[in-house]
């Protein structure tokens, strides 16, 4: 019987899971998704974390408490950082501690480092250390890594294409983190909820990373969040291409990164554009029927702006 | 040229004498008031950390009593704190301030530390560096020497046979600390207060509770947000120990130099085995210096964090494995602008009340299993 490695579906599963799950499933061992986010989840998860925690933590550990009894082992990096020079946040940092004393009765931890913050060359050896969990042969964890990594990019690329959909209808950019983005649970399914309005919905996840990187060089302060750093370079891209008829942000209460970029999103739009902004902020409290309220509005106002808002200057 | 700084416990002291040293116009904001919170919450970011939401409304109420140039420490770090300066410039440009801003980054490369004596220079208006590393020296001087002076203070209190006189000391230092002008008057005064507290009657033999405080370095040495924490639990009977104070934090940072020694890697030590790596902020130095305390018997630990705090929640779920590991029960108090000081006060009374009765508890124990 091959071991069971779990993976929770949180946080940044939704950003590397193609690589996360060829690369265990190449080494031989069977990967287990934990369930969707469901009430079940969210309510170990509450009942799991400190109570200052932002949503997402706590959703991460009730998927934690979901694999625990069905797994050999479970995934829990720790990230620090993904790219040279940035961070992610502490709490990605601290995440396998804030696990381990939270919960217990926990099968091993996979809680290898990740810290590029310098360079990438640790990388390796962080893939190592993972790989060594299952096998001892080092050539093998290289080509699995390797296809897991192709496997990423070609997800990545998929992603792309749905960029400017051709049909014509109101385009809304969408920001958040990923993990705010595509928990359909969490955000009460936002994305699907405006597709059914008639719009196209654009993420930051859709638009090429040297776009991002090429407009964030354009703010002026240092950007050491990888996150803040790709929605602010959204933002000024919008800003200059105005793409898009409107902008909504997902927020979660408590993220300590939402609460610097928010607030300079919402400034770049409102002080630059005329861009229509909502900003949503979820936790576990929110209603659902408050958020529908909000969103139908919202797109009302973005089509009676064809209809209503004449062009002509009031000063004659 | 007006200089102001916000305020962080009793920093203000030491830049207060090294800008005056320099020759340069010092405006001191006014102590943190429910007037700064204020100002703050209305014009910070909504979710934003409470030291954020009071250096900016001291930075309102030093423009207002004509600052134009504004010194902030930064520096880059995992947390919130590498933001600070650019959100303020941001808050501070919309409210129509015309204001420069000189902000102390992580100085880890020459050229962040050339510019950052660049902009020194400007500010002093001269061009001799050498000048100004003397003065750094003395502003450390005169920080360590604060540290001194309050810990002078804090084991006094509990101990002091009538009571209140540290108190009115502190408070009348606090007042005369307003009248003096550079370095060396600063120096002295610091100096006669030192003499003055240890000339206070105490109670050497009195029986005190040993109470560590821990978390993150703003809410610690800052008595506006803690509600004067130290001092309450000094007039409650109990000697207090911080493991953040200003000096310690400045001689950790400094402590690649050869004559600069600091706790820093017993710290880390002690933290091993709960947390290996630098996550941020002070999250390493909470765990590490409760596994100290509860090392050295202490009776008791308070965790001071900002709420929503990215490192020290971190921190939180890590402590109660301490805390039961090191058998030393820890308080944790989150502070923000909506703190209320009644709740705060009863939870801090019914903390040392539990504190007292846990030692008669164990002090009972040893009596009775020696019969």
């Amino acid at each position: 019987m091959s071991i069971k490695i779990g993976i929770p579906r949180a946080l940044l599963y939704y950003e590397f899971y193609p690589l996360w799950i060829t690369f265990f499933e190449l080494l031989g061992a069977e990967v287990v998704i934990s369930s969707r986010t469901n009430k079940q989840i969210v309510e170990s998860g509450v009942q799991h974390t400190v109570d200052e925690a932002c949503i997402p933590v706590k959703l991460f550990h009730g998927h934690v408490v979901d694999l625990r009894d069905k797994v050999d082992y479970i995934f829990v990096p720790r990230l620090r950082s993904i790219c040279k020079g940035e961070y992610i946040c502490p709490k990605f940092c601290g995440l396998p501690e804030m696990v381990r004393h939270s919960i217990k009765d926990l099968p091993t931890l996979i809680d290898i480092t990740i810290d590029c913050i310098k360079s990438n060359r640790d990388l390796k050896n962080a893939v190592f250390a993972a790989g060594n969990f299952l096998t001892e042969d080092r050539d093998l964890i290289t080509t699995a890594f390797q296809t897991a990594y192709i496997a990423y990019k070609e997800h990545k690329m998929i992603l792309k294409k749905q960029l400017f959909p051709p049909f014509k209808r109101k385009k809304i950019m969408v920001l958040g983190h990923p993990y705010t983005l595509y928990d359909s649970y969490l955000n009460m399914d936002l994305l699907q909820k405006l597709e059914a309005c008639d719009t196209s919905i654009l993420t930051p996840e859709m638009l090429p990373k040297p776009v991002i990187s090429h407009y964030a060089q354009n703010f002026d302060g240092q950007l050491y969040w990888s996150f803040a750093k790709k929605l602010i370079g959204t933002v000024l891209y919008l800003k200059d291409t105005k793409s898009v008829d409107g902008v909504i942000y997902i927020s979660t209460f408590g993220c300590g990164v939402d609460s610097v970029v928010a607030h300079l999103v919402e400034k770049i739009i409102r002080r630059d554009t005329t861009l229509p902004f909502m900003l949503i902020t979820l936790d576990e409290h929110t209603g659902e029927a408050g958020i529908n309220t909000r969103i139908e509005a919202f797109i009302d106002m973005l089509k009676w702006r064809d209809s209503d808002e004449n062009h002509i200057s009031s000063h004659g | 040229m007006k200089i102001t700084f916000p305020h962080m416990g009793n920093l203000y002291i030491a830049l207060k004498a090294v800008f005056e040293d320099l020759q340069v116009e010092v405006v001191t904001p006014p102590p943190c008031s429910k007037k700064t919170l204020a100002l703050g919450t209305q014009y910070a970011p909504e979710l934003m950390c409470v030291p954020f939401k009071l250096t900016v409304g001291n930075y309102i109420e030093s423009i207002e009593k004509g600052a134009d140039t504004l010194f902030m420490w930064g520096g880059c770090d995992v947390c919130r704190i590498g933001f600070y300066n650019t959100l303020q410039k941001d808050i501070l440009k919309d409210l129509g301030y015309d204001i420069e801003m000189i902000c102390v980054e992580s100085l880890n490369t020459p050229q962040k530390i050339r510019k950052f004596f660049k902009q020194l220079c400007e500010v002093a208006n001269t061009t001799h560096s050498f000048a100004l590393i003397a003065l750094f020296i003395k502003g450390i001087q005169l920080v360590f020497r604060l540290d001194e002076l309050e810990e002078l203070m804090i084991h006094a209190r509990p101990r002091e046979i009538h009571a209140g006189s540290v108190d009115i000391l502190q408070a009348s230092f606090e007042k005369e600390i307003r009248t003096t002008h550079g370095y060396k008057e600063t120096y002295s005064l610091i100096d006669t207060y030192k003499k003055k507290i240890q000339k206070i009657e105490i109670n050497p033999t009195k029986e005190v509770l040993q109470i560590g405080i821990v978390g993150e370095i703003y809410t610690v040495v800052e008595p506006f947000i803690n509600f004067e924490l130290v001092k309450k639990l000094g007039n409650m009977g109990v000697d207090v120990h911080r493991s953040v104070t200003t000096g310690k934090f400045v001689r950790e940072q400094l402590d690649f130099l050869p004559f600069m020694h600091s706790n820093k890697k017993n710290v880390h030590r002690a933290a091993h085995p709960y947390i290996e790596m630098d996550i941020g902020g002070h999250c390493r130095h909470t765990v590490g210096d409760t596994v100290l305390f509860g090392e050295k018997g202490f009776d008791g630990v308070v965790h001071l964090l900002p709420f929503t705090c990215m490192p020290e929640i971190v921190a939180q779920s890590i402590l109660p494995t301490v805390e039961k590991d090191k058998n030393i029960p820890i308080l944790k108090l989150v502070l923000d602008e909506m703190t209320g000081e009644a709740g705060y006060v009863t939870r801090l009374e019914a903390f040392v009340d539990l504190l007292w009765k846990r030692r008669e508890y164990a002090q009972d124990e040893k009596m009775l299993s020696r019969n």
